[in-house]
């Protein structure tokens, strides 16, 4: 039926926000309209939105879904123009663009332990990945961090599918001072763990992957490359993994971590750094 | 085959078409040269990327040009063209000014020919089979110039005609992807009375004719009065959804799809895997293509940004390639440079698309390939390693294979590479649907009449062919069309 409103209707500019909360000062978390999607959607997939007709194509993680209200979470750090535009809008507006699901899901299975590394707004592609393997019978330890309290995001949500959460804080401000390393290198030393998922800024996955490397620890990484289409037309995420270059899109977002190559994946994160830093400044002059 | 022949027979014996072959004696006809297509200049042009660089014919032109066509009784041009346009009737058409009548003509075979017009590789096809080509060893007959002329006049007259179409069947087909394979197959289905809906995953409808064949080739605005003549006919586009992803087969089976025509096209850049090609400032011609044409980087309005350099190379001899490479003269850059491996008589390019090139000042290092590359320390590319190469002995294509010369490198400064090698097919929907069958290169496999291993399933165009051109994608969709017509038809009989 919905697929049919679509046809009939030769739009699906539903795609309408229909709540809107501010998870950090610069994190913000938009519920939209997206039936199909939300039906559809597996944990580790993303979607891909336009805020307006000249806007960027912005991938993002779906957090998390109802399929009853037909509805998809999303949540985006302000980095730069198109994610200030993103938060800028408000209930009851609609997203120009809305496509998806895109990626590949996450593989999903009864293991045994989980350690879940999230780092800042990676909190958010975290959830719906313990959410499947809590609900696959696996005990999850979660281990959040970012620079200071008010940038752990999602809390609540995290523990409603972890067995355990340890929070770090770059500056002590909550949880225990320190990185996500030593909260993970900590876990680690306590038991044993069967598999670990890290997802967070690149640097954070980097060391994330190095430790659990170093105890043989299998480790699943999920990327935030650099995506024009999004359906692995243009190549703009490639990355190299395990010696080949691998589209994020289509052959990701996640990749074993022991196999990237995240000094690459940095170097390309920051490919249009200057087009962005340019285009920040312009648009906050406008303002 | 001879029904095709006993009705294009029946067109040249109409009493108008007759009359007009004795306008002019052979000798008149054949005496004219060829016309030129008016251009604008390379100095202009290149400051755009949006002005078209040919003119197109007017009315004045078009009629000389088509009265040096000799209406011949077996019209060898129709073979060459993948969707069997009636050359003749539409040439004859113009020449006795029913230009209106021309379109028709176009229309009746072609969902999109003031697209082809522009963008077919006419000397490969019907030019090359045309009467002079084989028999005088002259110029041709300007058919694609013509073909331009007759949809283009149509188009500004705003009098746009609606093939016919039969009456509505009731059959809900779903064409996957909404590019040319896709809107051919979509519009012989409904002129045969299905009601078609054509899914496209990107935001924009028109596929390789949108993100790919830049504005200076062919305006985006030409395409859409095509696809508005589809929507007349009562095909409906949806943008923003993919098959299989969005909702599933069986999805739409439920919602009462019949048919499935997949067109989903080669979407995956190949690169060359090679030391240094992930640094920055290399990329994609699919990247820089979809950037500037799609996402309108090239003007300050969008937020899409692209990198702009001062040395672009581009790697490739294709019609991408040259569209890669045309495009970042008109964004700025000092020197532009194709790098293709074998030489210029190889390149798959539209002879056309080269001269043009040319003329704008695009470098060529023919005979040379990149074999590694070289960044600064933020990993921006500045340098690249080219190899000399020699033509050996023909390949498999027929074309003489590039061999590389030891101890030929030589290396260049750039700081812009778009690499246009070619494109795998995108995985995307074939990843769906695991019963379906696919070549070890990830192409669909088809029979002759377009069906897949999953009989309501067809498929056609680059996901098929693995990267070919508009005009056989179009082919395809018409195949696709006639034989699915075929198929669905049959099984309501056996109900």
């Amino acid at each position: 039926m919905q697929i049919q409103t679509i046809i009939s209707t030769n739009s699906n500019h539903m795609n309408r926000i229909v709540d809107k909360e501010f998870l950090s000062e610069n994190v913000v978390k938009i519920v939209v309209e997206a039936p199909l999607i939300a039906k559809s959607r597996k944990p580790g997939n993303f979607i891909i939105l336009r805020v307006s007709e000249k806007g960027e194509r912005i991938p993002l993680t779906i957090a998390s879904a109802n399929e009853e209200k037909g509805t998809i979470d999303l949540i985006a750090q302000k980095v730069g123009v198109s994610t200030e535009k993103l938060a800028k809008m408000e209930i009851g507006d609609s997203l120009h663009d809305l496509v998806g699901p895109l990626g590949k899901a996450t593989e999903i299975s009864k293991i045994g332990t989980i350690l879940a590394c999230g780092g800042g707004v990676g909190i958010a592609p975290l959830l719906p990945i313990i959410e499947g393997f809590k609900k696959a019978g696996n005990r999850i330890v979660s281990v959040l961090a970012a620079r200071s309290k008010d940038l752990i995001i999602l809390e609540d949500e995290i523990r409603k599918w972890s067995d355990e959460v340890i929070i770090m804080t770059d500056d002590g401000s909550y949880g225990t001072k320190g990185l996500v390393t030593e909260g993970a290198e900590m876990v680690i030393k306590r038991e044993k763990v069967d598999e670990c998922i890290a997802i967070g800024p690149a640097i954070m996955m980097k060391f994330t992957s190095l430790l659990t490397k170093k105890y043989n620890i299998p480790t699943q990484a999920s990327l935030n490359s650099i995506m024009v289409d999004g359906t692995g037309m243009c190549g703009a995420c490639r990355v190299t993994v395990g010696g080949k270059t691998k589209f994020t899109c289509v052959d990701g977002p996640e990749f074993d971590a022991h196999q990237i190559d995240f000094d690459e994946m940095m170097m390309r994160l920051g490919g249009y750094s200057e087009e962005e830093k340019k285009a920040h400044q312009n648009f906050i002059n406008q303002l | 085959m001879t029904i095709l022949s006993e009705y294009l027979k029946e067109q040249r014996n109409e009493e108008w078409r007759a009359e007009l072959r004795k306008k002019l004696k052979g000798k008149e006809r054949t005496n004219i040269p060829r016309v030129d297509m008016p251009e604008v200049s390379p100095e202009e042009r290149t400051k755009f990327q949006n002005v078209e660089v040919n003119l197109g014919l007017d009315k004045e032109k078009a009629i000389v040009e088509a009265s040096r066509c000799m209406d011949c009784a077996t019209p060898t041009c129709i073979d060459g063209c993948p969707v069997q346009i009636n050359i003749p009737e539409f040439i004859k058409n113009i020449e006795r000014e029913e230009f209106g009548l021309a379109a028709q003509t176009l229309k009746k075979t072609s969902a999109l020919p003031a697209v082809c017009g522009r963008v077919c590789p006419q000397e490969k096809q019907c030019e090359e089979l045309c009467f002079y080509t084989t028999k005088l060893g002259k110029d041709p007959i300007a058919i694609g110039y013509l073909e331009r002329f007759a949809a283009d006049w149509e188009r500004e007259s705003g009098e746009m005609s609606v093939p016919e179409c039969a009456p509505a069947n009731g059959k809900k087909i779903a064409a996957i992807g909404s590019g040319p394979a896709s809107l051919s197959f979509a519009g012989d289905m409904a002129k045969l009375g299905y009601d078609v809906t054509v899914f496209e995953a990107l935001h924009e409808i028109g596929g390789v004719l949108k993100y790919g064949i830049p504005e200076f080739r062919l305006p985006n605005s030409v395409v859409d009065v095509e696809l508005d003549n589809l929507r007349q006919m009562g095909v409906k586009f949806v943008n923003n959804f993919i098959v299989g992803r969005t909702a599933s087969f069986d999805d739409l089976k439920e919602e009462g799809f019949e048919g499935f025509f997949v067109a989903s096209g080669a979407g995956l850049p190949r690169f060359m895997n090679i030391p240094g090609e992930n640094y920055n400032g290399i990329m994609s011609s699919n990247e820089y293509l979809t950037r500037v044409n799609l996402m309108g980087a090239a003007s300050d309005d969008n937020d899409t940004p692209v990198l702009r350099g001062k040395t672009v190379a581009v790697i490739g001899g294709g019609n991408t390639a040259m569209d890669s490479v045309r495009t970042s003269k008109r964004l700025g850059a000092e020197r532009s440079i194709i790098v293709y491996r074998r030489s210029r008589a190889e390149m798959p390019a539209r002879v056309e698309e080269v001269n043009h090139a040319e003329e704008e000042g695009i470098e060529f290092m023919n005979l040379a390939n990149p074999v590694e590359y070289f960044a600064d320390e933020k990993g921006r590319v500045n340098k690249m390693r080219l190899q000399h190469m020699e033509l050996g002995e023909p390949d498999a294509s027929g074309r003489r294979r590039p061999v590389p010369i030891e101890g030929s490198e030589e290396d260049i400064d750039v700081d812009l590479v778009i690499v246009a090698v070619g494109v795998s097919p995108n995985p995307l929907i074939p990843s769906c649907l695991p019963e379906l069958e696919v070549s070890k290169w990830g192409t669909i496999e088809v029979g002759d009449n377009m069906q897949s291993s999953i009989p309501v399933l067809f498929a056609g165009g680059d996901i098929v062919r693995g990267g070919a051109t508009v005009i056989l994608a179009m082919g395809d969709g018409r195949n696709a069309a006639a034989s699915m017509h075929e198929y669905l038809s049959g099984e309501q009989k056996n109900d």
